[in-house]
């Protein structure tokens, strides 16, 4: 039976891993090579490298990780933030990326989604839409497409169920959304959010934002319909290990990849 | 020496570095003479099969691998570089293979669920290989990362080494004689991915000592 995947996501910025990760005592905490391995070791499905590097100089030093990255981790590596064109996507993918991640660019240029597709085949082109909801009284809930998010996030009055839709069209292999309202709470997923982008999505839906438990990812798997979820703080900080969130998981009947004895 | 080809498979630097961490000493080639003359080769694929097979036959690859398979070279087909290995494919119209497997690389059923399968799912391998070298330290029901929308649908069960389940239960493995052939990506199939190839290379001769990661 095809497992749900629990993915841990690492921002990086020139070349280190902001914000620290405090789990296993490691040597050096800001090292994301260091880091991707011993979340392989520790269990984690997949990884995403999110770039959060401002200047095109110190791109080139995410193209470095991400060669050594590859050179010591086997599993699923996603990458992104910055990626502009298919050459950027092409260098990622190069240097040992499995996918890729679209976010911001796709939204200026979706024919970005269809390049990527024809050049490297939907299943390394990953979706990445970052949405706000909007309430309306009496209306039922919608949401809008930010991008640039981080410090300061611009509308684009897309609705988000539409994007995603033409993303899929246009050939985005997976789909990760982010709810930016639950974003940092760690109270859970926006749940409504996920079902309907899992309602109108033909490619596997990673939920992102929100998490601060197991419960919360089994929700997001069992009520939200997400055939993956990603997660940041709540291993960084070692609230929870990846094998806490797989027992957790697993004793409830959702199937997850054992890890193997080493 | 363990020939890598190389026509333009996306997957490609990964399964070199895979194959490097295990120790394969291996190298990387679009010639023909070269994969004619090696130890074993490794075939990688990550697409669709009707632009592998145009490529294998632009490189003059594919009349290659037919003679070099049945004069007993150790092989190992990765994803597509396992599925161009059959008779014919469907995907994108019928189009012949090489016709060394007989049988036909047909499309998930839309019962299985979302296509492509992308992720971790487990092999069931079948008896007659439980004891197969290729897998040694790998147990039934392992989790390996699996990224494909069509199948192998192999005309001789006896082939089958391992099944696993997508809708329906597909080879997941294939071996016939010193012919191995895997759908999953075992270069990002974890510590079970690189005992599969270690063990490959174990198996193909190509070097005395080679170990796990």
């Amino acid at each position: 039976m095809l497992t749900r995947r629990i993915i841990p996501c690492l921002d990086v910025k020139a070349g280190r891993v902001v914000k620290g990760v405090k789990f296993l005592n490691h040597r050096d905490a800001g090292d994301p090579v260091e880091l991707a391995a011993a979340y392989n070791a520790a269990g984690a499905d997949e990884l995403v490298f999110y770039d959060i590097t401002a200047s095109s100089d110190e791109r080139a030093i995410m193209v470095e990780v991400v060669e050594r990255t590859a050179a010591e981790v086997f599993i699923p590596l996603t990458v992104g933030g910055g990626l502009r064109s298919v050459e950027d996507m092409y260098r990622m993918l190069r240097a040992g990326a499995d996918k890729v991640s679209l976010n911001t660019a796709a939204v200026y240029n979706p024919q970005l989604i269809a390049e990527g597709a024809r050049r490297f085949g939907s299943q390394c082109i990953v979706l990445s839409v970052d949405a706000r909801r909007v309430n309306v009284p009496g209306e039922p809930p919608r949401w809008e497409v930010f991008t640039h998010t981080g410090a300061n996030p611009r509308p684009t009055g897309l609705d988000a169920i539409e994007w995603i839709k033409r993303g899929i069209e246009l050939g985005a292999g997976e789909i990760c959304i982010n709810s930016m309202d639950a974003d940092g709470a760690r109270t859970g997923y926006d749940l409504e959010l996920l079902q309907a982008v899992t309602a109108v999505a033909s490619v596997p839906v990673i939920a992102s934002g929100g998490v601060g438990s197991p419960h919360d990812m089994y929700r997001g798997i069992v009520e939200g319909g997400a055939d993956a979820v990603l997660a940041a703080s709540i291993f960084h900080f070692g609230d929870y290990s990846i094998a806490d969130v797989k027992q957790y998981l697993a004793e409830r009947g959702v199937p997850v990849r054992q890890i193997s004895a080493r | 020496m363990i020939a890598v080809i190389n026509y333009g498979a996306g997957n490609l630097p990964n399964v070199v570095r895979a194959l490097q961490r295990v120790g394969a000493p291996l190298v990387v080639t679009d010639d023909p003479n070269v994969i004619r003359s090696a130890q074993a080769v490794v075939l990688p694929g990550v697409g669709a099969t009707a632009d592998t097979m145009a490529s294998l036959r632009h490189l003059g690859i594919a009349e290659v691998l037919p003679a070099i398979i049945a004069a007993g070279t150790p092989f190992l087909g990765i994803c597509v570089g396992m599925q161009v290995l059959l008779s014919e494919s469907e995907e994108f119209g019928l189009h012949s293979c090489l016709n060394i497997i007989q049988g036909t690389v047909r499309r998930l059923p839309e019962s299985a669920g979302k296509i492509p399968q992308i992720g971790w799912n487990q092999i069931h391998i079948t008896p007659p290989f439980r004891d197969h070298p290729l897998f040694d330290g790998i147990p039934n029901g392992a989790d390996v990362y699996f990224v494909h929308s069509y199948y192998c649908a192999v005309a001789d069960e006896s082939v089958v080494a391992a099944r696993t389940d997508y809708g329906l239960a597909f080879p997941s493995v294939i071996i016939r004689n010193r012919l191995a052939a895997v759908q999953f990506h075992p270069e990002k199939s974890g510590d079970y991915g690189l005992r599969l190839l270690a063990n490959f290379v174990r198996w193909s001769g190509a070097s005395d000592s080679v170990g796990a990661s």
